[in-house]
């Protein structure tokens, strides 16, 4: 059974009296221990699907379930809860609170989840070990570059033990060796049976993933599966995942 | 979320904008200050006006004085009797619900001379040793007159502590105790001997004041109990620092007692004045023997003087209960513009409250859309919001309770002639609890505002 799946899901902005469609009729599937990446032009409701996968929104036609929940008519109440018990998110900007130290942003979910405060510790280091900033934990997130931050996000994304992490750009705001740096995590805590969807308009970073998905004016335009042999998997991405590493390494 | 939490971080948050939340406050420490500051100047004034009350004699104490005869009775005026000791007779046997009746002449101007020394007192009474007790009288030196002085009609009189100070000196003028028991004075040229003195009487707060500075002063002098550190340049007030009030005390100060039988053989039956034997009463006091009862009493009374004065209403009579009721009146008004000003005070200090959560959360939009991403519900953000903006009230309010303490110290420094303010529980606990209220409901409005945010659009914020 897949771990989230979107049935004909639409949303829809209205503006002036005039209707966008975000996102128009998408049918997805995602199965747990998936990697996952989405990729299109901008303005093409890939933050719109990510927000909805994320359950930071809700859509506005069509139905999505998160690991057996029927999401589409969650109270906020319920929603808040699915966000912090089986949902980690990444943005683009990171997004960490600036009064707080690096231990304390990763704790903060757990703020939210009744986790006591001896564990919380635990947990949030736990964490930042696993992202490698176990030895920032008493920094401000303004003391930190760009990829620590980054990866401090990713700790508090990982803190609750998500059933899936959403990544809107997670690189975005990174240059190309620290966004790297990033992938490599992220392939890295994929490789440890996390499910993982993260968002791009990058073609060589898409080509990291296995499975890649291309949206255009809020439609899923292409799907590529390399785990399903012989689906003419590299006919638009080409590069493979060391193909990509090498271009890089050129660059 | 763990509410301990919640607080700490509402903490963090003022802490954070320490100056501004300082500001903030201000508006909540004015409000809470000027409560208790209020209440307690207004609870010093009703404690100094109930004291005189007492001074006087209290509630219970009645006292009946001659009064003009009604219209209605004019053509009767030849049987009118006056007040008279037939009165007291008839009262004593027929009005069980008074007691201590007490008759006494007075004689207006006397003139008391010792030496070249002259007063003229404030009250010269001829009258029965149960005035002590209606009037709260004590005697600090010698004895009050008994039945033998008022048999013989002797000449002894008890004298009131300013009648000394004025004859004999003033203690705190010649540093040290003076006792005048024993001496002689005359009294409209009538020799008199003083057989007793009354305790010099003053307010609660004259006392205080009188014993802080003795004790500030050297070496307190141990003279009488109620003269302690009169050497210490400690003043016995001798205006009456409570205004009005006061004068109560002033006045009891200057009195002279003699036993009835002599004002009225020396001063009233013509011995030594030119007029005709003046047997009428200055007044007949009595006391009634519950408060509850207080018409019933008077009607009795009234019925029996009906009887002694042939149905005559030459006579009225005098309570305390418009002095009581003014009391009350002066307490509700003071209280009632007291609160008002404070409850502007707390009013505005709200609004500047509301106001500063508003300007917070607005800086704080994309925090909320963090918070909300990782799993914060409405109630979590509501909460916290309305935690900061109590423990801001909170906060101010117990720095509004200090203030209210420096702030009476500053009144009691300026109008030191006012009665000492008396800062009660009740008062702080009120005040206090009116802040958490102000806290509150300033939260309300930026904690919903706050909740309600989307969490995507929070997180766009720039
Ligand atoms: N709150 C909104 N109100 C109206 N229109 C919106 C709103 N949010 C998004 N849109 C519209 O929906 C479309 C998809 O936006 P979305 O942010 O999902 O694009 P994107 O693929 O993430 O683009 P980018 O790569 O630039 O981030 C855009 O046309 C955008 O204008
Ligand atoms: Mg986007």
């Amino acid at each position: 059974m897949p771990l989230v799946s979107l049935r004909n899901v639409s949303k829809i902005y209205r503006l002036g009296g005039e209707d966008i469609r975000a996102l128009d009729d998408v049918t997805l599937d995602i199965d747990p221990g998936e990697f996952i990446s989405i990729i299109g032009p901008s303005g093409s409701g890939k933050s719109t699907l990510m927000h909805i996968l994320g359950c930071l929104d809700t859509p506005t036609l069509g139905t999505m379930t998160l690991d057996g929940t029927m999401v589409q008519n969650a109270t906020e109440r319920e929603l808040a809860h699915i966000r912090n018990q089986k949902i980690g998110f990444v943005f683009q900007s990171f997004n960490l609170l600036p009064k707080l130290n690096v231990l304390q942003n990763v704790e903060l979910p757990m703020n939210y989840s009744g986790v006591s405060n001896r564990e919380r510790r635990d947990r949030a280091m736990d964490a930042l070990r696993l992202v490698d900033m176990d030895n920032r934990a008493k920094h401000r997130p303004m003391q930190l570059s760009g990829g620590q931050q980054q990866r401090t996000a990713i700790a508090r994304a990982l803190v609750n033990r998500p059933k899936i992490v959403f990544a809107d750009e997670p690189t975005g705001n990174l240059d190309t060796h620290t966004g790297e740096a990033i992938l490599q995590l992220f392939y890295r805590l994929s490789q440890e049976g996390r499910t993982i969807a993260l968002v791009t308009h990058d073609p060589e970073i898409a080509a990291f993933t296995p499975r890649r998905i291309e949206i255009r004016d809020g439609k899923i335009a292409i799907k590529v599966d390399e785990r399903l042999a012989g689906t003419g998997a590299h006919s638009r991405f080409s590069l493979t995942r060391s193909d990509a590493e090498g271009t890089r390494e050129t660059q | 979320m763990n509410f301990l939490n919640t607080i700490s971080i509402g903490f963090k948050e003022i802490w954070a904008n320490k100056f501004r939340s300082m500001l903030t406050m201000l508006g909540i420490i004015l409000g809470v200050g000027s409560l208790v500051a209020q209440s307690a100047l207004v609870k010093g004034l009703e404690n100094g006006m109930k004291e005189a009350l007492v001074a006087v004699g209290g509630l219970e104490k009645v006292y009946i004085t001659a009064q003009a005869i009604p219209a209605w009775q004019r053509h009767r005026a030849e049987q009118a009797v006056g007040n008279t000791m037939r009165d007291i007779r008839a009262l004593q046997q027929s009005a069980p619900l008074v007691h201590l009746v007490v008759p006494e002449m007075r004689l207006p101007e006397a003139v008391v001379t010792s030496g070249s020394k002259a007063i003229t007192p404030w009250h010269f009474v001829g009258t029965w040793p149960g005035s002590l007790d209606l009037n709260q009288h004590v005697v600090e030196y010698g004895r009050i007159f008994n039945d033998v002085d008022e048999e013989m009609a002797r000449n002894v009189c008890v004298i009131g502590t300013d009648i000394r100070d004025a004859l004999f000196g003033d203690p705190d003028e010649i540093g040290r105790e003076v006792n005048p028991v024993g001496e002689f004075i005359n009294i409209n040229n009538q020799r008199f001997r003083i057989i007793g003195m009354f305790r010099h009487y003053e307010s609660e707060l004259d006392r205080k004041t009188r014993e802080q500075a003795a004790s500030r002063g050297p070496a307190p002098e141990t003279g009488g109990p109620s003269r302690r550190g009169v050497a210490g340049g400690a003043k016995r007030s001798r205006s009456g620092s409570g205004g009005g009030m006061g004068l109560a005390f002033e006045w009891k100060n200057k009195t002279i007692y003699i036993p009835l039988n002599t004002m009225w053989l020396r001063f009233r039956a013509g011995a030594s004045t030119n007029n005709e034997p003046d047997p009428h009463l200055t007044a007949i006091y009595f006391k009634v023997n519950d408060l509850e009862h207080m018409n019933d009493a008077l009607q009795q009374v009234k019925n029996v003087m009906s009887q002694t004065h042939n149905g005559i209403e030459d006579f009225a009579f005098n309570t305390q209960e418009n002095y009581s009721e003014s009391i009350n009146t002066a307490v509700r008004n003071a209280r009632l513009s007291g609160t008002i000003i404070a409850a502007i005070s707390l009013l505005v200090g709200g609004v500047g409250i509301m106001n500063i959560m508003l300007a917070s959360i607005t800086e704080r939009v994309r925090e909320i859309g963090v918070r909300k991403a990782v799993g914060a519900t409405f109630w979590d953000v509501f909460i916290q919001i309305l935690v900061e903006s109590v423990v801001i009230a909170v906060i101010g309010g117990l720095a509004g309770l200090l203030a209210s303490k420096g702030l009476v110290n500053l009144l009691s420094i300026l109008s030191p002639a006012g009665n000492s303010p008396v800062i009660t529980w009740e008062a702080m606990i009120v005040a206090f609890g009116f802040s958490v209220a102000v806290g509150v409901l300033a939260g309300i409005f930026p904690g919903l505002k706050a909740a309600r945010l989307h969490p995507i659009q929070a997180l766009r914020y720039e």
